[in-house]
């Protein structure tokens, strides 16, 4: 199996505080990866240090075997990784089709150009129209994004990371705050997604997590506890006494 | 030298009174209050009008000069400005501009668009030798009155209940609140403070600065500098701002008056650009 | 199925790029004027020239959502250069104005890595802070400038070596105008394009728009230097038009009109900037006749009341109004998007 995406030591503090202690970690091509762990484990700071928001303290990252430790967001995007946000990162004045054609455009090159009016590439105007279907969002791409229901915002934030043609797909909580009718369905959209992508999923709800990953790495107090298929982790006592005991019960 | 050191320092300490109102709203409630300048000047024509129409004494104009702009402060807070606290901050900008505007136009329509000159009490005139150097009596007077501010205002902030309320609202207004202090009352009563003092340096500042309707642009700059470079976390940021500000501006209006005011915003722009929260802050 | 969609997403897309009658219109009447309002040419000239500056102000704030303080630097710059190489004998104009924009463009690409940083407040400063300084410059460098008696000798050549300045300012007016059309023609184009797009996604969420792949300083840095080049051009034709370039153009007055010139019009649809210069004018026009000396005053009196009444209702009205007349030939079988689309 090919590595999609490792890293090697990567420790980021905040202060005082060891957010990400010394994780060592890789992402399997295709895989479908979950990263769990109690709120406050640094899920969300492992993605950040990943996508290059915020720069690690020690540690390398590497993508598809090469190193992206210092490169600037926008270019690991180009360079296939990309990301949702736990708490909705849209463009609220924009429209569903507006932001999936921006995704698009930019992706394909088009950001620069400032004499073509927008939409008037038949390839780009397929994909867009391809992803909305993917991602259900025909019935309200000209809503104003900050009209959207719930539901529909997040799907339209896995959209825009999808749009954007990912080797690798990092996930932050993707079904927070969504009613439980429509987890499933979400969830079910992203596991048919083509299988060249690989898929990093964090997620507190274990039902979903075990439908959804074939691996599970458990983050506690910064530092990866353990990893494994989802049998060894579901049965693993320890991780019953640090994680799932609460969650599992609930 | 060492005179024109003393001036800068006399006149760093009035920025600092003139400015340090503008450090806590900008601080405590994020607002842009390009009008800060206004209360000020509010507070210098206190003072001239008091002195030259009525001849009420310059001492006793001051503290007419603190309250009058205050109570502005005070109603301008409660009916305009704490609407204005959740907007963005062109929303803030383009407000308190339209308000120094109409600031600038109401004094000149009312008071005349002339320098207004303030006769100082004679004891206050002069300049006397101390081991060598020439001291203005007046500036020693201002910072005389500006130190004991500064130390005064440090005591509030450090001792009183008032201020660690004060302290905890600047930090995290939603904590502050959920901890049960009156958030909105403490920024009222800052906001009309910063407003007083303001206005009381205006009036002490009249001699120095000169006093005209124009006086909150041309200062404007100056108290964002102060604020801007000093920070607003803390009050000795903006304390060694303005004495940084006030002596640079003096030297260099001496020495090199030709690239003066140059100098002085080239040096802010490297410092924001450097250090976008402030020179005396830690970097987060 | 599909292809439907597919046909509706070309369309909303595209239909953004289309002049509606309304747009149209706005043009055929301005260039009526030149023709059936004479004796006002000295003072359209003015207004085309602050709805350039504003137009120019817009595509930075209104499209990039970088607020700005100092944007008389870029204007004052422009109205130097042009004027400086008028009075040393270099007559064209369009010379002068290609020279304007240059210098102009090379300060806003020089000053942009200042503002890509930091807070609004720091923009705000830094904005200020190079006006400032290139004032005091002004200010200094008398024998270049003609410090605070302003740059006098300007003399133009007639445009194209075709047309004459006159003194009813007719010349003046057309001249600003067509370079004005020019230029909002190329605004235009910009903004219903890919890269206006993202320019948008930046002003809405920098967070995601780097989250999606879009390099955001360099973008920055393009509209930045793209905006000043626009105030440099509308300093540049105050400077010819009027033959005269005093140190007013650099001064702080000067950015804290066309800020409110283009709150009044709306930001961020390109015609904010020319109706805000319309309707300053005419106040100020209307409000100088009847006290002439603390017009000031009402500025700022408008000035809170927009901001009071809520800036933004008031140019979601506008626009929605605007669209009501500009998006008539748009014919389309899809109901209207929700989002009044930034643009015309
Ligand atoms: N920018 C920051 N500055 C300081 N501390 C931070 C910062 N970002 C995160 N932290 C701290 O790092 C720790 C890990 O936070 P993180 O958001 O990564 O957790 P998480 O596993 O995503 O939690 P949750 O399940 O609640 O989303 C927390 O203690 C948090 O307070
Ligand atoms: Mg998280």
């Amino acid at each position: 199996m090919t590595i999609a995406l490792e890293t090697k030591g990567l420790v980021k503090r905040f202060g005082g505080l060891v957010a990400t202690d010394n994780v060592s970690f890789k992402l399997e091509q295709g895989a479908r990866h979950a990263l769990i762990g109690p709120n406050g484990a640094g899920k969300t700071t492992f993605i950040n240090l990943l996508t290059g928001v915020i720069k690690p303290t020690a540690g390398q990252i590497f993508l598809e075997g090469q190193e992206i430790t210092g490169l600037r967001p926008e270019l690991r995007v180009q360079r296939g990784l990309a990301r949702t946000f736990q708490i909705n990162q849209l463009f609220p004045a924009m429209t569903p089709l507006e932001t999936i054609g921006l995704a698009v455009s930019e992706r394909t090159g088009g950001g620069h150009d400032w004499w073509r009016v927008t939409g008037s590439k038949r390839e780009i105007i397929d994909e867009i129209v391809e992803i909305a279907q993917r991602f259900r969002l025909t019935d309200v791409l000209d809503e104003r994004t900050s009209n959207l229901a719930y539901g529909k915002q997040r799907l339209l934030e896995i959209a825009v990371a999808f749009a954007c043609k990912p080797r690798v797909l990092l996930l932050d909580e993707p079904a927070a705050g969504v009613p439980e009718a429509e987890r499933h369905e979400l969830l079910a959209t992203v596991a048919a997604l083509p299988r060249d992508v690989s898929v990093l999923l964090i997620e507190h709800d274990m039902d979903l997590v075990f439908s959804f990953a074939d691996r599970i790495s458990v983050m506690v107090n910064g530092a990866l506890f353990t990893e494994g298929t989802v049998e060894q982790v579901s049965t693993d006592p320890k991780v019953r006494a640090v994680y799932l005991g609460e969650s599992v019960d609930e | 030298m060492l005179t024109i050191l003393f001036d800068g320092i006399a006149y760093g300490m009035l920025l600092f009174v003139l400015a340090c109102g503008l450090a806590v709203t900008l601080g405590l409630m994020n607002f842009v209050n390009l009008a800060h300048g206004a209360f000020a000047m509010a507070g210098g024509y206190v003072t001239a009008v008091l002195m030259n129409r009525i001849g009420v004494p310059f001492l006793a104009t001051l503290p007419l000069a603190f309250i009058v702009p205050a109570i502005l402060g005070l109603v301008l807070e409660r009916t305009l400005y704490k609407r204005l606290y959740s907007r963005s901050h062109l929303d803030q900008v383009l407000f308190s501009i339209g308000l120094v505007f109409m600031a600038v136009a109401a004094v000149d329509y009312s008071f005349g668009s002339q320098q207004q000159l303030i006769q100082l009490p004679t004891w206050l005139q002069g300049r006397i030798d101390i081991l060598g150097v020439q001291v203005g009596l007046y500036r020693s007077f201002i910072i005389v009155i500006c130190g004991a501010l500064v130390v005064a205002l440090q005591l509030i902030l450090t001792k009183t209940r008032f201020g660690s309320r004060l302290r905890a609202a600047v930090d995290d207004p939603r904590v502050a609140r959920g901890l049960g202090i009156n958030v909105s009352l403490i920024f009222a009563t800052t906001f009309a403070f910063g407003s007083g003092l303001a206005g009381l340096g205006g009036a002490l500042g009249a001699e120095i600065l000169g006093l005209d309707p124009t006086f909150p642009l041309k200062f404007m700059i100056y108290f964002l500098i102060v604020v801007t470079v000093g920070g607003t976390t803390s009050i000795t940021g903006p304390f060694l701002a303005s004495l940084l500000l006030g002596i640079a501006d003096v030297a260099g209006k001496y020495y090199v008056p030709s690239v003066g005011a140059f100098v002085i915003y080239t040096l802010m722009i490297v410092v924001l650009v450097l250090r976008p929260q402030g020179l005396f802050e830690r970097a987060r | 199925m599909s292809t439907n969609i597919a046909d509706h997403v070309r369309a909303t897309l595209v239909r953004r790029g289309r002049w509606g009658i309304g747009e149209i219109l706005f043009w055929l009447i301005a260039a009526a004027t030149l023709y059936f309002l004479p004796e006002r040419h000295l003072i359209l000239n003015e207004i085309v020239i602050i709805g350039l500056f504003a137009l120019s102000l817009d595509l930075i704030l209104g499209y990039a959502g970088i607020v700005s303080l100092g944007h008389a630097a870029f204007f004052g710059l422009g109205a130097y250069t042009a004027g400086i190489l008028a009075r040393d004998g270099i007559a064209d104009p369009l010379l002068g104005l290609g020279a304007a924009a240059i210098a102009a463009a090379l300060l806003g690409f020089v000053t942009s890595f200042l503002v890509l940083r930091g807070s609004d407040l720091t923009k705000l400063m830094v904005t200020l802070g190079v006006a400032l300084v290139l004032g005091e410059i002004a200010n200094q460098a008398s024998w270049l400038t003609g410090g605070a008696d302003g740059l006098q000798g300007i003399a133009m050549g007639p445009i194209l070596g075709l047309f004459e300045f006159d003194i009813f300012g007719t010349t003046a007016y057309g001249y600003s105008l067509t370079v004005t059309f020019l230029l909002f023609i190329l605004a235009r184009r910009i903004v219903v394009s890919p890269y206006g797009l993202s320019l948008r996604s930046i002003r809405d969420n920098p967070l995601k728009a780097r989250a999606v792949g879009i390099p955001v300083n360099r973008r920055l840095v393009a509209v930045y230097t793209l905006a000043a080049a626009y105030a440099g051009i509308a300093g540049a034709l105050l400077a010819q038009t009027t033959q005269f370039v005093s140190l007013d153009v650099l001064a702080f007055h000067r950015s804290a009109d066309v800020m409110l010139v283009l709150v009044i019009g709306g930001v961020g649809y390109l015609y904010g900037g020319l109706i805000g210069a319309i309707v300053f004018k005419v106040l100020q026009d209307v409000i100088s006749a009847w006290t002439p000396q603390y017009w000031q005053f009402w500025i700022g009196l408008i000035l809170v009341i927009i901001v009071l009444a809520g800036r933004e209702r008031l140019t979601e009205r506008v626009r929605v109004l605007w669209k009501g007349v500009a998006g008539r030939t748009a014919k389309s079988p899809e109901t209207l998007p929700k989002t009044s689309a930034r643009e015309v």
